[in-house]
């Protein structure tokens, strides 16, 4: 059977590259990057190659690049770090109703804490106003945080805007840009922001390694104390055959951007076409220009996301879907929440992100199987069929 | 995540559609949380002559609807009242935990198809003449 990953902003396959070159490390350099003798000073040299390679991808300095587990503690060390260093300056955080659990959730334990956090609304494309985002500002207000681009629905928010009137503010600004990097050009310089998230596993990286870009001068509290890693940022030794990994993505991610950036989109705007021309009744969710290259969320009525997921699997496709079934924690998705989409069409949320490793015989094939499971589960619902009730 | 059995039930529901004529209909759950089941009940004679569904929910709804209306089907009134959500997920062989509370539904539909049916105006009429023929 055909199989055809479309689960991408999920996480994505080693790049054969990057496999390469950390069995290679896993084999033959096990130093600590902090010992002073040659299997330390090997290990460290390897590192700060993938530092160089991390910060290249975002046009950063590589001493602005902090190691962490993943995106969750580097959005976790972001927001909490500033928090605490900021704390006397003032108690008010910004964000926005369609973070990433990572930046939610952070915000949430703080406003536990004596913080007040702001999570400003989104229109239905899933942008966030900029007037929203200047009426929000108080001048206890000490960090703002919104998303590169979500998720979910794919939506590339206008950060450069938000962070002019953060600065304008004296706000420090951060960005979680694990779904940007890598997809479309993200450089810290003309983004202006402070603070912004990377996650390896997202660009053909390993997993349990991601990293918070600092701009030169901001200062965080750590989250996690020890021997003072990471320019005493994040202490632990570090993750090395990850940590080089990462870079090794990194530098293609660079090398290749424009022209997966230009192939992704061909085909997602191919799946976005093929369904609306085969299948009634669905909504095409998220923004049509201002969009990720690679995502594809539509909801189609009558049907549940999880029975969606279960038959497309059945044929070898994997997606994903905003369904509360569909969700560890049984809850609808926020996001579909925020851009204001009824439960029904929350519920028959799917997600198709796109990779390296699509091609448009893909495409065909989804083309030819999802009309077939859309209208097997439509013959049975009781949404589609009015009869009596 | 799911047993074969629940898989299988999934592929291939048993006893899915509507009864144009049904003696009863109940339908539970919500689309807030993402499952609801429709069950249409055909009587005859005191017993479940036939029992269809229709439903809009996860993997779990599809298959406890399905497995429902197979163990269902034929029995008596009083033995289909006694028909619970937990013996249909057994006969699936078990659902994972999350799925118990939201969507393990189906006897419960079907129960409220027997209620609806009991309160139907002919059916009324029907118990009068068994009272009144007693």
């Amino acid at each position: 059977m055909r199989k055809v990953y479309l689960d991408h902003a999920g996480t994505t396959p080693l790049h054969p590259e990057v496999y390469s070159l950390m069995c290679e490390l896993m084999k033959n350099t096990f130093g600590n990057p902090s010992s002073i003798h040659s299997f330390g000073r090997e290990a460290k040299k390897w590192v700060d190659e993938a530092r160089q390679q991390v910060a290249d991808l975002i046009e950063a300095e590589a001493g602005e690049i902090i190691f962490t587990s993943g995106g969750t503690e580097a959005d976790n060390l972001a927001i909490l770090g500033v928090a605490a260093a900021r704390r006397k300056k003032g108690n008010h955080i910004i964000t926005s109703s369609i973070e990433h659990p990572a930046v939610l959730n952070s915000c949430k334990q703080l406003a536990k804490s004596g913080f007040d956090v702001t999570f400003l609304p989104v229109d239905q494309y899933g942008l966030v106003d900029p007037e929203e985002l200047c009426k929000a500002i108080r001048s206890e207000t000490i960090l703002i945080s919104i998303m590169h681009a979500n998720n979910e629905i794919g939506t590339i928010e206008p950060i450069e805007e938000f962070s002019r009137i953060a600065k304008e503010h004296g706000v420090l600004f951060h960005t979680d840009a694990v779904q940007a990097a890598g997809k479309i050009p993200v450089n810290v310089n003309t983004l202006g922001v402070d603070l912004l998230t990377l996650s390896s596993h997202k660009i053909y990286g390993p997993k349990g390694v991601g990293a918070l870009y600092k701009r030169k001068g901001v200062r965080l509290q750590p989250v996690v104390y020890g021997g003072g890693q990471e320019s005493n940022s994040r202490s632990g030794t570090e993750n090395t055959v990850g940590i080089v990994g990462f870079g090794k993505a990194a530098e293609i991610a660079a090398r290749d951007l424009d022209s997966e950036f230009n192939r992704t989109r061909e085909l997602r705007d191919k799946l976005i076409q093929g369904i609306k021309e085969r299948i009634p009744d669905v909504k095409y969710n998220g923004h049509p220009e201002r969009r990720l290259p690679h995502n594809v969320n539509f909801s189609f009525s009558y049907v549940e996301g999880e029975s969606m997921l279960l038959s497309l699997d059945m044929k070898g496709i994997a997606a994903s879907s905003g369904s509360a079934c569909s969700s560890s924690s049984l809850k609808p998705s926020h996001v579909l929440k925020a851009i204001g989409l009824p439960y029904e069409l929350i519920h028959g949320s799917l997600r198709m992100t796109l990779g390296r490793i699509n091609d448009a015989a893909d495409i065909d094939y989804v083309l030819e199987i999802l009309p077939e499971v859309i209208t097997r589960l439509r013959s049975f619902s009781p949404l589609a069929n009015k009869l009596t009730v | 995540m799911y047993n074969e059995t629940v898989m299988d039930h999934f592929q291939n529901p048993r006893n899915v559609g509507e009864i144009t004529d049904a003696s009863g209909v109940g339908e539970i759950g919500n689309v807030v949380c993402g499952d609801i089941l429709r069950v249409y009940i055909k009587v005859k004679d005191e017993k479940l002559d036939d029992v269809k569904y229709m439903t809009f929910g996860c993997g779990a709804a599809v298959a406890s609807g399905s497995m429902m209306t197979t163990l269902a089907k034929g029995k008596t009134i009083e033995e289909a009242k006694e028909l619970t959500n937990k013996d249909v997920a057994q006969a699936l062989g078990g659902l994972p935990p999350q799925k118990l509370h939201c969507s393990n539904l189906a006897a419960d539909a079907l129960h409220k198809a027997i209620e609806d049916w009991q309160q139907k105006p002919e059916r009324r009429s029907e118990l009068s003449e068994i009272i009144n023929k007693g």
